[in-house]
Order: C-alpha cells, then structure tokens, then sequence
C-alpha cells in the first residue's frame, strides 16, 4: 500500500467512522428487528387473509380481530390484570423490605454481615428448580395453592436477595456526614430510613423497579408452580394455553405474544437508562 | 454506625478479663438498635422461609420416591442410580452441555462484536444499540411464540430461504428432532444478545484508549489492537459473562416450554424442562427433586465463583 493510504488508515484506527459501517449495520439490525415486525404483521392481519393467502403474505387488509379474540376468549384480558397485579405488588413489597435489609446491612454494624449479604445473594442465585417441588408443597399446606398471593409472595421470597446486594452497595457509599447530622438531629433509625436513606437511593431504586418490573412480569416457571387455574394465571401463562387454544389461528397467537411484550417494552422506552443501569448493577466494575 | 462505635468505646474499658460469652453476645446485640434488627431479620425471614428451606427439603424429597399423596418413600440413592440409566436425562445432560456452549459462545461472539463496532458516539449508534437490545425486554415465553410464528411451516424462516433458492433447507423446525434444539438455541441466542452487548458496552467504557492509541502507533492492526489491549482489560466482565451465562443456561426453562415442551421425542429437554415434566406433570416428586439437585450441584461453582468476585467487589 502507498504511504499515504496507511496514515490514514492509522488515523481512522480507533473506532472512527468507516463507510463501511453503516453498510454493515443497516441490514444487520433489520434482520435483527424482522422477527418482531413479522410477529406484528401476522398480529394484524385478519384469519382469512392468512389461511388464504399464507403466513408469510405482506397483508392486504388489516384488522383487530386477533386482538379482539385474544384479550376475550383467550383470556388474555383477564390475564393482564393478574400480571399488573402481581408486579406491582411483588415489585413494591421486595423492593421495599430489600431496602430495609440493605439498609441494616450496610448502616450497623450487625455481626456477621458480609456472609449474611452473601446468603441472602446466594438464594438469588440458587436455580429455582431446586426450590420448585417443595415450594408447591409449601403453599398447599398453608392453604393459599393457586392465589395470587402465593404467587406474589414467591417472587417476593426470591428476588428479595439480589435486590438487597444492589441497594447495599448503594447505601454503603453514601456520605457518613448526613448520617452524623441527622443523628445528632436526634432523628432515630425509622426516620433516618424514610427521611434520608430512602430519597437517596431513589437512583438505584429507580433501576432495580425497572428490571425487577421486567423480572416479575416475564415469569412463567413460578406461575406454573403454584397457580392451576386459568382465571389466576398471568399473562406468560396465559399466552402459552392460548397456543394451545388456537394452534394454527397464528393471527391470534401472535397478537396475544405482542399483547404480552407491550408493557415490558413500555417500561423499556420510558425508563431505558433506568433499565440498562438496571443491568449492569451486580455486575459491572 | 458512629453511634455503634461509641457505644463499644464506653464499654470497652470495663473490660477487666474474659467476660461470660452471654454478656458479650448481649453487648454485640445491644449495639444495634432493636428496630434495625427488625428490618434485617423480616426480609430474611421470608427469604428463608421461601428459598432456603425448600431448597433443603429438596435435597431430602431426592432421597424418596414420593407422588404427593400420603408419605414419601425412602429410597435412599435410588432416584440417582435411575437416573444414570434414563436415556431421556441422558439426552438433557448432553443437551444442556450443547446449550451452554452454544447459548454462551455465540450469545458472547456476537454481543462482543456488536459491543465493539457501537463502542462509538455518532449518528445512529443508539438506535442500532436499542434495536438490538430490545428483544430482551420481552419474556422467554413471548420469544419463544414469536419464533415459533418464525418457524411454523410456512413462516418467515422457511420463506426466506425459499426466497434466496434455498428451498433445499426448508423443514419442519421444531418437529423435527435432529434441528429441533438449534432451533429453540438460536431464538434463546436472539434474546440474549442485547444483555451481553450491554455488559462488554460498560466494560469498553473503562478501557483505556491511549493504549490502543499507542499500540496503533507502533503498527498494531486491529485484531492485535483487540486481542493484546482491550481484551486483556475486559477480564472482570468476561468472568461475570461466563458466570452468569453457565447460571442461566442451567436454569433455561421457559423458551423451551414455550416452544417444544421438550418434544419431538423428548429431544429438546434440559435438565429443567426434564424436571418440570417428572416433578409437575407425571408427579414423580422424588425422581424431580434428584435432577433438581443434579442442576444444582452443576450451578453451585459457578455461583460460588460468582459470589466470591462479589466480595471482593464488595471490600474494594
């Protein structure tokens, strides 16, 4: 090569702008995106224009007819609500006693604290197949087998431990000075928590709410594990009695899957930089 | 935690020799207020109560052969011994060893590679970055429909090859059983990719560029760039990449059910799906719990190794 074509292939050396990268990109992520443009298409295309003219046709009328049939008869409907229930209870309870732990954790000096953190993380950690058989039994034998509240108080019991290693990290590194004035404020630890630990944290709490949203709502195996009854199922379990409902009726499957991704995409757009601090909390450094 | 101290200092000089252990104990308690103990034992309380104690029971229940109705039997290593010889666990063990590998590697390859090529500020990056990483906000149950829509007969994946003249490769996806597992693999591997190209995004972030800057200088191309400077400095993500990809492999659970339920002939089980149906649906409580704790004794060095870097993260 000439001289001149290598400074400039050295000044272009750390990640500048090649033209060769849009090239790359653009159909890159439009084979990545496709999928779920394809899903949304079947979603809003009527029954009879899939069965007469293939799945895989661009559609020549548009309906709302898989929705329709999804949220009525496939019960989707009822299954969001039990989703929305359980999230925002699960996200609020395990949210809120994570952050009493966490702040116990890294505010005193309780005997034993780092290998407590670590237990309660480890439990996070634990495959949840282990938990499952038992787990059943347990709700059966408390009489609350197939309710919401079974289901909440689960999720509660199991995210309860990551999300306590996230805020303790947190909390640990705020300014011991404000700690200090409120004391000699003569404000106890109750108030110090509400009036001082818990609006500093927002930032982290804001991020773990995102992710644990996603969590609690995209659960299936805990669903599977203590509710039977299709009226109680939320909507992951929901989606796949519809498969079974209406194998081949692809316009409604498909709405029922997008129905079931619009909340956590919602989330998603709303709070992204929340959502992807969310991700990276326990994990980077 | 000042309050703590001081109140060790006043106790501290009364110290005259060994005191009775209970005293000590009782100080050590005291120096906590008893509302702080409150808040730290009610949320473990519930921890424990829903994910320690199962987690023990399990252990015993894999001892026994037990349907649910009336009293377990104990059957000592028996369910184990079964196992060894159960063709189906045979193929979920292998199965899952192909999906770690496979979930991980490409899931790793391609989300470093996207890491690096948006590594970058400039027009666009951050909607390719969203593009890319949305997939993973949905639940492994809607991915899991969604790419079954993909691959049902005449689905995007068969139309498109029919399209390009590769009409020669169109089948029955997920009917078939030597494809069946690829197929649920690579819908998984969509999914996953975004949360990898996120954490080696935040890991590029703290690599030095003068470095590379240097290492250009002195004639370095770009693969060597890659693999001598930045890779070097991406070791800490790399060990939670591995760690946290051999945790979920393990765990994989929903995708499958979702798309094949560990069908055509028991060909697409993992060791969880495996499970579930044994403990769930033909309700060999005890032959469940034994895989059960087969997956846990898999994941336990990796979540060993996991919480060993969290202390340290967490003393540094």
């Amino acid at each position: 090569m000439t001289a001149v074509t290598e400074s400039r292939s050295k000044r272009r050396a750390i990640g500048q702008r090649s033209p060769w990268f849009h090239v790359l990109m653009i159909p890159f992520t439009l084979l990545w995106v496709a999928p779920m443009v394809f899903v949304l298409i079947v979603a809003m295309r009527p029954f009879s224009d899939i069965v007469s003219r293939g799945l895989s046709a661009l559609p020549a009328t548009l309906s709302w007819e898989g929705f329709e049939t999804a949220l009525t008869t496939g019960g989707i409907g009822g299954a969001l609500r039990n989703s929305a229930i359980v999230t925002v209870v699960a996200v609020v309870l395990s949210l809120f006693l994570a952050s009493l732990a966490a702040y116990a954790l890294s505010r005193f000096r309780i005997p034993g604290r780092t290998v407590i953190l670590l237990l309660m993380l480890a439990g996070n950690l634990l495959p949840p197949q282990i938990l499952l058989i038992p787990v059943a039994k347990i709700t059966e034998a408390l009489g609350i087998y197939d309710t919401l509240f079974a289901l909440i108080i689960v999720q509660v019991g199991f995210g309860l431990g990551f999300y306590t290693f996230v805020l303790h990290g947190f909390m640990r590194a705020l300014p011991n000075e404000v700690f200090e004035a409120a004391r000699i404020d003569g404000a106890g630890p109750v108030r110090i928590y509400a009036l001082i630990v818990l609006p500093l944290a927002r930032p982290s709490l804001a991020a773990l709410t995102a992710l644990a949203t996603t969590w609690v709502f995209n659960d299936l195996i805990w669903a599977m594990t203590v509710l039977r009854t299709e009226d109680n199922f939320p909507i992951t379990a929901a989606l796949l009695n519809l498969q079974g409902g209406f194998v081949s009726q692809w316009n409604v499957v498909a709405a029922g899957a997008v129905i079931a991704a619009i909340p956590t995409a919602v989330v998603f757009f709303i709070f992204q930089k929340q959502f992807v601090s969310g991700l990276l909390v326990g994990a980077n450094k | 935690m000042t309050a703590a101290a001081a109140a060790e200092r006043t106790t501290a000089p009364t110290s005259g020799g060994p005191r009775p252990p209970m005293a000590r104990w009782a100080r050590v308690f005291r120096r906590v207020p008893w509302v702080v103990w409150v808040f730290l034992l009610v949320p473990l309380a519930v921890e424990a109560f829903w994910v320690f104690w199962p987690a023990m029971n399990s252990f015993s229940l894999s001892f026994t052969r037990w349907n649910g109705v009336g009293a377990a039997e104990p059957v000592g290593l028996g369910n184990y011994q079964d196992l060894m010889s159960d063709p189906t666990f045979q193929t979920a063990l292998r199965n899952n060893v192909i999906w770690v590998i496979g979930f991980g590697g490409l899931s790793v390859v391609i989300g470093l590679a996207l890491a690096v090529l948006l590594n970058r500020p400039g027009r666009g990056i951050g909607l390719y970055r969203a593009a890319i990483y949305l997939p993973m906000v949905f639940s492994l149950a809607v991915t899991g429909l969604f790419w079954r829509v993909l691959y049902s007969p005449d689905g995007l994946v068969n139309f498109s090859l029919e399209t390009v003249g590769l009409g020669v490769l169109e089948r029955q996806w997920l009917a078939d059983p030597d494809v069946a597992l690829y197929a649920v693999l690579v819908a998984a591997v969509w999914r996953q990719v975004g949360y990898i190209m996120v954490l080696y995004l935040a890991g590029l972030k703290g690599v030095d560029p003068s470095l590379e800057e240097a290492a250009a200088m002195d004639g370095a191309n770009r693969w060597q760039r890659f693999t001598r400077i930045v890779m070097p400095q991406l070791r800490s993500v790399n060990a939670v990449v591995f760690a946290v990809t051999v945790i979920d492999s393990l765990r994989t659970f929903d995708i499958v059910w979702a798309m094949t339920r560990g069908g055509p002939y028991n060909s697409t089980h993992l060791l969880s799906t495996y499970m579930f149906e044994q403990g769930f649906t033909l309700v060999n409580l005890g032959y469940g719990s034994a895989i059960a704790v087969v997956i846990f004794a898999l994941a336990i060095v990796f979540i060993v190794s996991y919480l060993v870097r969290s202390i340290r993260q967490e003393e540094s």
